[in-house]
């Protein structure tokens, strides 16, 4: 069972929810007791333990991170392990899942924790007036049956390889069944602490619950706190003077004054953050690959990453699948080319384009700058990008999804499947390019259901192939995680690279030094 | 009596006209930015499905006079209605009940009343003695040092006093936290203690109006007739001062003092940011960031009440600290 990677893990098939049962790996060097107080941004008064409406780090730390459990957990490695669930199993179509539970888990109220508990917690993000943002993978559930009361089936409309991991997405939490009202309105889970107060957009206290399943391998503080500090300043602050043990989101202006901190250290995560420019390829100019090409050529990638995140990311090449992704591929690099720009916009029998680029830093933190950059590099190649800054409030409904280009950005999903069918889906409503591309969209089909990883790797390759060449998407850059602790806190060697903060999950993986 | 008791009468009804005005310009305001609490709430993640369900479920779909109608007569009887963001979570679970406006704002007000407490006791007796002492060594080399300090604090933006206190505070010489997460069950020294550097920031920004006029004031009345006689009579100059100018000083002094504990309640946003403090400008600002109506409502209201009781009182304070005033003929 040793040095099981994400790739070893992956091949090995839908056996390997058996693994989930042998429990994390050792972690010796752990120290017990002490108390994690974490200064983190994206709290907001309207938040609460309802899971369906999470968004931001402060309630995933809280909700996922320490207060309430999943049936599956992404580890810091990427490999997909059981949390409520101790294994699972596939019929050879990935259409219907069978799901063992952990036996003897109890909620904080004493509760014991089984099937019921799981299909009534599903059964929350179904229904017309939902507003679940896990809703469309619910949805896809046929059915649910209750074959024992540690035991549960799930049948699918239509097969899918990778449905475990989207049991372990942190809209899906485990509330107990016949409470999850009570369950809501005072945190009450099966989660390493207890809520002992939380205060919505201000603080978040709770203890270690004793007797958890989790025993030693996990939850090494005695308490945690969690502070809502939405201020980047007051923030940095906070863990420069010692008040917090650690803070999500280093403001990279002041990167060297953490560095210069003795007490302070800076943790750098390459994940599946990225920043986009979706164009509408559904309407005029976009339409034409020869326009997308050209806009591909056009824009210098290297020089964003080293202006807009000061070096702080990695170059993209315009697929969202980045090397924290299980299929990802090498593939040649998009290079800054205005010559090839030019010739393929010849190619869609233009001398120049003239577009419109919308912006605001509602999208990311420098996107404006960015659109700014954009519009320099191609300027050379007869591409005349209009920047049009548009206010941050409102950006989500009123720009994305509805001006022909504009910039975004996805904090990327653990598998393929999950992050194409989200994004990259003919029909699905977060679709921001319109893809709709007939091979594509075949091959999504097809891999979804695969439970042959081989075929699978083959599948994804093609699929980022033609994201890179035809797509509608200009990824420019991968934005890494960076985040500061207090040298009194340690972490594993490996730290989770699918959220800031180990995941959210630093009141589980860290301890005290 | 009887004409202190007209004034604060008429001054009420003035009063209550003012708070129906500022609630409607609060409302328009609101309404007029980008954005409303569905597609605000959901982000990114925003449907045209699920907007729609919000803003049905909030009522948010009906035109906007009806809406301010509906929230203006829940006010009428004292009912200040439930956040958006609590009747969203509500709809939610599909329950009732929960925690309303009232219930949301009172601890947060209360931590602002106590920030506002612990600053004035620092800041009004530091400036009248300041004031004092100035218009007593006027023109000396402490005045000047006076003025010019309190000016330079009053002339710099908040932030930057607060940066600066933190920076020779609380990271240079870690005397004080930066941090002023303070909370319900919290022993009041730790409270105290960590509310500290918020309060001397807002001393500083308050100090010199309140010192100036002082200085100023008592200034004003020492060419006058009856403190040259004090004078003559060989009483000191600190008694002249604090036995016979001071009393005739009280109204404007009284008057400034008003305005800037109204400002300490109105106006320490930017303080509170700073310093992470859970008062009623943080929940202010996070509820203007959702668009929360019925919670940006109450804290204006609340302001404006505090700006028009604070001034009322100033005013009857000055009047019966002036006989003349309290007389007419």
């Amino acid at each position: 069972m040793q040095n099981i990677n994400r790739r070893g893990l992956l091949k090995t098939g839908v056996a390997a929810g058996v693994l989930a049962a042998t429990g994390l790996p050792l972690r010796a060097q752990m120290t017990r007791g002490g108390k994690l107080t974490a200064g983190l941004s994206g709290a907001n008064t309207s938040d609460s333990w309802d899971a369906r409406t999470h968004s931001d780090i402060f309630m995933i730390a809280c909700c996922q991170g320490a207060v309430f459990d999943s049936l599956t957990e992404v580890s810091a490695d990427g490999s997909l392990i059981g949390e409520l669930a101790e294994s699972w199993e596939a019929t050879a179509d990935a259409k219907t899942w069978t799901f063992n539970l952990r036996q003897g888990v109890t909620f904080h109220n004493g509760k014991t924790f089984g099937a019921d508990d799981v299909i009534e917690s599903l059964q929350m993000h179904l229904g017309e007036e939902s507003k679940s943002a896990a809703k469309p993978i619910v949805e896809a559930i046929s059915e649910m049956i209750k074959i024992t009361d540690y035991q549960v089936q799930f049948v699918l409309a239509s097969g899918n390889a990778d449905f475990p991991y989207l049991m372990s997405d942190y809209h899906i939490m485990m509330y107990p069944a016949g409470m999850i009202e009570e369950a809501i309105a005072s945190g009450i889970g099966t989660g390493l602490y207890q809520v002992q107060s939380f205060d919505p957009g201000v603080r978040m206290t709770a203890t270690r619950f004793a007797d958890h399943y989790k025993g030693d391998s996990a939850g090494f503080f005695d308490e945690i706190e969690y502070i809502a500090i939405n201020d980047n300043t007051a923030r940095m602050n906070a863990l420069m003077t010692g008040q917090v043990d650690a803070v999500n989101r280093v403001d990279f202006k002041v990167e060297a004054l953490l560095n210069a901190n003795p007490n302070v250290r800076i943790q750098e995560v390459t994940g599946n953050q990225h920043y986009t420019f979706p164009m509408l390829t559904g309407s005029a100019p976009f339409n034409d690959v020869n326009v997308r090409k050209a806009l591909k050529y056009g824009v210098n990638r290297q020089e964003m990453v080293d202006k807009i995140l000061l070096g702080h990311g990695q170059v993209g090449n315009d697929t969202p699948i980045g090397p924290a992704n299980p299929y990802y591929v090498e593939m040649e690099q998009l290079e800054y080319d205005p010559d090839q720009a030019k010739f393929y916009l010849q190619q869609a029998g233009l001398d120049s384009l003239d577009v419109d680029l919308s912006a605001s830093n509602a999208a990311f933190e420098g996107a404006v700058d960015a659109a700014q950059l954009y519009q320099a590099s191609a300027a050379g190649s007869g591409i005349n990008i209009n920047v049009i800054q548009e206010p941050a409030d409102g950006y989500w409904s009123n720009v994305w999804l509805k001006k022909p280009w504009c910039a975004s950005y996805w904090s990327g999903r653990a598998t393929e499947d999950w992050m194409f069918s989200t994004a990259y889906e003919a029909g699905a409503p977060w679709n921001d390019s319109q893809w709709d591309h007939p091979r594509f969209q075949e091959l999504l089909l097809s891999a979804r259901a695969e439970l042959d990883s081989a075929k699978r790797a083959e599948q994804y390759g093609e699929m980022q192939m033609i994201l890179r060449d035809e797509g509608g998407v200009i990824i420019p850059m991968f934005a890494n995680y960076v985040q500061g602790l207090g040298t009194s806190i340690q972490t594993p060697e490996t730290v989770g690279n699918l959220w800031q903060m180990d995941n959210g999950r630093m009141a589980e993986r860290w301890s005290k030094a | 009596m009887d004409t202190v008791l007209r004034i604060i009468l008429q001054r009420l009804a003035l009063g209550l006209v003012t708070l129906l005005v500022v609630s409607i310009v609060i409302f328009v305001a609101v309404n007029l930015l980008p954005g409303d609490f569905a597609e605000l709430i959901l982000g990114q993640g925003s449907t045209p499905e699920a907007v729609a369900s919000i803003r049905r479920d909030l009522g948010l779909d009906q035109p906007m006079v009806a809406r301010y109608f509906q929230w203006l007569s829940g006010m009428v009887t004292g009912d200040l209605g439930t956040s958006f963001a609590q009747l969203n979570f509500q709809t939610n679970l599909g329950g009732a009940g929960g925690v309303t406006v009232i219930e949301q704002i009172a601890p947060r007000f209360s931590n602002t009343l106590f920030l506002a407490g612990v600053t004035a006791m620092i800041a009004v007796p530091i400036s009248l003695i300041l004031g004092v002492l100035a218009a007593l060594y006027r023109n000396s080399a402490f005045d000047k040092a006076t003025n010019i300090f309190t000016l330079s604090s009053v002339s710099s933006p908040e932030f930057f006093m607060a940066y600066l206190l933190i920076l020779f505070l609380a990271v240079l010489n870690p005397i004080l936290p930066s941090l002023s997460n303070i909370y319900d069950g919290m022993a009041f020294s730790d409270r105290l203690n960590k509310s500290l550097l918020p309060a001397l920031t807002l001393t500083l920004v308050v100090m010199a109006q309140m010192m100036r006029m002082t200085r100023a004031a008592i200034i004003n009345l020492l060419a006058s007739p009856y403190i040259e006689m004090a004078r003559l009579k060989g009483i000191s100059p600190i008694r002249v001062i604090v036995r016979h100018a001071l009393p005739n000083a009280l109204a404007p002094i009284i008057t400034v003092i008003a305005l800037n504990l109204a400002y300490l309640i109105t106006g320490v946003v930017v303080v509170e940011v700073v310093f992470v403090y859970p008062g009623i400008g943080q929940l202010f600002v996070d509820s203007v960031k959702i668009r929360d109506i019925p919670v940006v409502q109450a804290c204006c209201l609340i302001f404006a009440a505090a700006y028009i009781l604070l001034n009322l009182t100033a005013d009857i304070l000055a009047i019966i600290s002036n006989p003349r005033l309290r007389h007419p003929k």
